[in-house]
């Protein structure tokens, strides 16, 4: 039995055959209507989120079979004291697979100690949320044909965005990737990224402060949400927001064939004017998301 | 100063100067009704200083704790006299219940019967982090 708990929990070789998965139920999704007939998937939301739970269920539901769960903490079991470990013997008892997000880091690697089925984070804490960089790694590879070769831009909140560290971790082990971080000084890639991933690795990369000056050299950019709340003083977030607000006048000088990406959900971080740029990628992201939680569902099922 | 030579027990030398307090507790060598002697400050041609505990009885010790506490330690088990085996610690790959996790996110704050453990991260710099939440310990 596998869960995925983290990333590196899967290797190259087992997230290109999910991807190479994913792929295939875009092209026939009838082929996999069924193939989880008389499964059951328990979504174990202890904090709400909507978007990624949908995803979840949307994917069980596609793929034949039938969902249940909770969607916040209140509405279950964890209200009353119940230990992690406790809420997942048990729902194990009804479900075949578990979809669980936690606002507690760890949680779901503890849920995984004791399960008697396959567990998959769906997010705990600011920690990992590995569904999110399957999602990532599928739709880079659907928009540019391959995964290498390209400049990625990655922008915004780099210090506490755990889908920008997981993507970099994810991306270390593919070739000729090269790395520009584009954030202000306080939301900078914690060290240990750079030390012991991006360094470690021996891939390029380099820092930047605004997205402007590296424009037309991406292939990728990647937005993220800069959050009021992050800087140490208003002026500084005054001065600086403006130049993490992606707008058609910062795209002028990208590249024809530019792809954007966003975990969503955006606030300001994109111009709503962006949305309709065949460039922007970040919708049909979000529903690459169902195809590779559909995939990554099958395989631990061990139905595919 | 004169202390005993011990027949058969366990001598660990090597300890940073000043450390021996810590270890006696944390082994729990209080509990032992054997003589135990703690020596501070004692002379060392490779430290300058350093402590010595001698323990009056054949023991079994937790080794992962004591390489935790001060890797540099050589733990000497003496038979008849004799030194019979000289056991040299590394810091261990792996901890548990030694030290807590501080990260008012991790999932032990809210689940306190879940044990401690903490990885080794870098042997170098000695780092270890969180098995749950990754957080470095300080």
């Amino acid at each position: 039995m596998r869960h995925l708990i983290e990333i590196t929990d899967l290797s190259v070789r087992e997230i290109d055959e999910i991807l190479d998965l994913a792929e295939d139920m875009i092209a026939q999704p009838g082929k996999y209507s069924e193939v989880c007939r008389g499964k059951q998937l328990a979504t174990l939301f202890f904090e709400p989120s909507t978007r990624t739970r949908l995803s979840f269920e949307s994917a069980m539901l596609s793929l034949g079979g039938s969902v249940l769960g909770f969607s916040s903490a209140n509405s279950s079991s964890a209200s009353k004291g119940e230990s992690v470990s406790d809420t997942v013997r048990t729902v194990g008892c009804y479900a075949d697979i578990i979809a669980m997000r936690h606002p507690k880091e760890g949680a779901p690697l503890v849920a995984s100690m004791k399960s008697p089925i396959p567990i998959i984070n769906a997010g705990d804490g600011g920690h990992h949320h590995p569904t999110q960089t399957l999602t990532d790694l599928l739709t880079i590879r659907r928009e540019k044909g391959k995964l290498g070769g390209f400049t990625i831009g990655l922008c915004g909140d780099l210090k506490f965005g755990r889908t920008v560290h997981s993507l970099i971790t994810a991306l270390c082990r593919y070739e000729d990737i090269n790395f520009v971080l584009i954030s202000p000084q306080e939301l900078q890639v914690p060290d240990y990224i750079k030390t012991d991933v991006l360094q470690k690795s021996g891939k390029s990369w380099r820092e930047v402060e605004t997205m402007s000056e590296v424009m037309p050299e991406l292939d990728i950019l990647y937005m993220t949400r800069v959050q009021r709340e992050r800087f140490f003083n208003e002026a500084d977030y005054i001065r600086l927001k403006d130049s993490y607000i992606l707008d058609p006048e910062k795209l002028e000088p990208a590249k024809k064939d530019l792809c954007i990406l966003h975990p969503l959900p955006r606030v300001t971080e994109i111009s709503t004017k962006v949305d309709d740029d065949p460039r922007a990628a970040y919708f049909r992201q979000v529903r690459n998301g169902k195809f590779v939680r559909m995939a990554l569902m099958s395989r631990l099922l061990e139905v595919l | 100063m004169h202390i005993d030579s011990i027949q058969n027990g366990l001598v660990l030398d090597h300890i940073t100067a000043g450390k021996s307090m810590e270890i006696y507790r944390s082994l729990g060598l209080d509990e032992l009704s054997c003589s135990v002697a703690i020596i501070k400050n004692v002379k060392s041609a490779k430290t300058g200083r350093k402590d010595i505990l001698k323990i009056d009885a054949d023991i079994e010790l937790d080794l992962g704790v004591l390489g935790y506490l001060d890797p540099g330690i050589t733990v000497n088990r003496i038979a008849d006299g004799k030194i019979v085996e000289k056991k040299h610690l590394e810091l261990p790959e792996r901890v548990v219940n030694i030290i807590r996790c501080k990260n008012p996110r991790c999932i032990t704050s809210v689940e306190p019967e879940l044990d401690q453990v903490f990885e080794l991260a870098n042997r170098q710099t000695g780092e270890y982090r969180c098995l749950y939440c990754e957080e470095k310990h300080e």
